[in-house]
């Protein structure tokens, strides 16, 4: 017999020059059910006024990113058992640093600004991703082949990170993260947009990044890794070697 | 579009400090920040002190009585913790900076914590 839960749905409201507010929406639900699926109960039953983004349902397109119960989450992969308990409270709130569009929407445009100047890739060559197992040697064939980048540009990152919160100039985790994926040698002219004020040396090591990326990406080691790339960088400058 | 609500601001610094929602290295971040206040507080409070020297040996040595209050022992008993709890999250921050144990940082924090509940049971051992 599938378990049932009664919880409280607590969605934040917030349509054009309205004062935010929280909404509850009481319901049933199966606790492996995902919090995509509470939110889209509520909008499909109670409420079609509620605004949320959402796509593809399996963490490939990045759409519903949320925070649930406080803690940046993709909802279509988050499970209900995961994040409350039967006849408790399911917090959802938009993206934290992020415009509010309508509700749960955000505006992602600065975002993919950013990533696109970081030269983010979509796609790339199999080679050049890091897998658990890569081989010793590629053959030359394997060259040919692309595959998705780990970031699906979700936002979470963006969103966890408290130095975005502060400062809207820097260029944050998923676009340094790009950056480092791109590398330096591979794309010098990316070396003046990350080796200032708001690139690799604003993070200050809070690794939220990390802790919420669902996709593995890893922001925090990247841009830590990023920085011995700019500071090679900088020495091969110096020594003239560039 | 509401578009300044949820915008990122110099303003919403005290966000640093509200643990909800953060894991083990935003933890950290917050401890780094609450010790940094209280210790820069504590440097102008000692340049305060220091400055009674100007004013004559009499007027140092009647703080000096005032250090035996419970409340100043307190405050110096603070100062030594804040400093251990700085500096060693301060060591874990420069060792993933130049990329060691940037993968194990959680490890390292709770490791370096430990280490800083030894040296402050010392130290409290020792002042008391």
């Amino acid at each position: 017999m599938t378990d049932k839960w009664n919880i409280t749905l607590r969605i934040y409201r917030q349509k054009e020059n309205e004062a935010p507010h929280f909404d509850n929406f009481s319901m049933e639900v199966d606790p492996d059910e995902y919090v995509l699926d509470a939110v889209e109960r509520a909008w499909a039953f109670h409420d079609r006024s509620i605004c949320f983004r959402h796509a593809c349902h399996h963490s490939t397109c990045g759409a519903c990113g949320m925070r649930v119960n406080g803690t940046e989450k993709l909802s279509c992969i988050t499970s209900i058992r995961d994040v409350t308990r039967d006849g408790a409270t399911l917090k959802v709130e938009p993206l934290r640093n992020f415009p509010v569009v309508s509700d749960l929407a955000v505006d992602m445009g600065f975002f993919y600004r950013k990533m696109e100047l970081a030269g983010a890739r979509p796609v790339l060559p199999v080679p050049e991703a890091e897998i658990e197992h890569p081989p010793a040697e590629w053959d030359a064939d394997d060259t040919q082949y692309i595959r998705l980048s780990d970031c699906i540009e979700c936002g979470l990152c963006m969103s966890a990170c408290p130095i975005m919160a502060t400062t809207p100039e820097y260029l944050g985790p998923a676009p340094l993260a790009a950056a480092q994926d791109n590398g330096l040698k591979r794309k010098p002219e990316l070396l003046s947009l990350v080796d200032a004020e708001d690139g690799v040396w604003r993070c200050h090591s809070v690794f939220e990044c990390t802790a919420v990326c669902p996709s593995f990406v890893d922001p925090a080691r990247r841009i830590m890794d990023l920085r011995k790339q700019v500071v090679g960088a900088r020495l091969s400058k110096l020594f003239g070697k560039a | 579009m509401n578009t300044t609500r949820n915008q990122p601001s110099a303003r919403k610094f005290w966000s640093w400090f509200i643990p909800i929602g953060r894991q083990v290295g935003g933890w950290a971040f917050a401890l780094n920040r609450i010790t940094a206040l209280g210790l820069t507080l504590y440097l102008f409070l000692h340049l305060i002190v220091l400055g009674l020297l100007a004013q004559g040996p009499g007027a140092y040595d009647k703080f000096l009585v005032l250090t035996e209050n419970p409340f100043i022992k307190l405050g110096e008993w603070l100062v030594v913790v804040a400093a251990i709890l700085h500096g060693l999250n301060g060591i874990r921050i420069v060792l993933t900076s130049f990329g060691v144990g940037v993968v194990r940082q959680r490890q390292l924090f709770y490791g370096f914590m430990i280490v800083a509940v030894f040296a402050i049971l010392i130290f409290t051992a020792r002042m008391y």
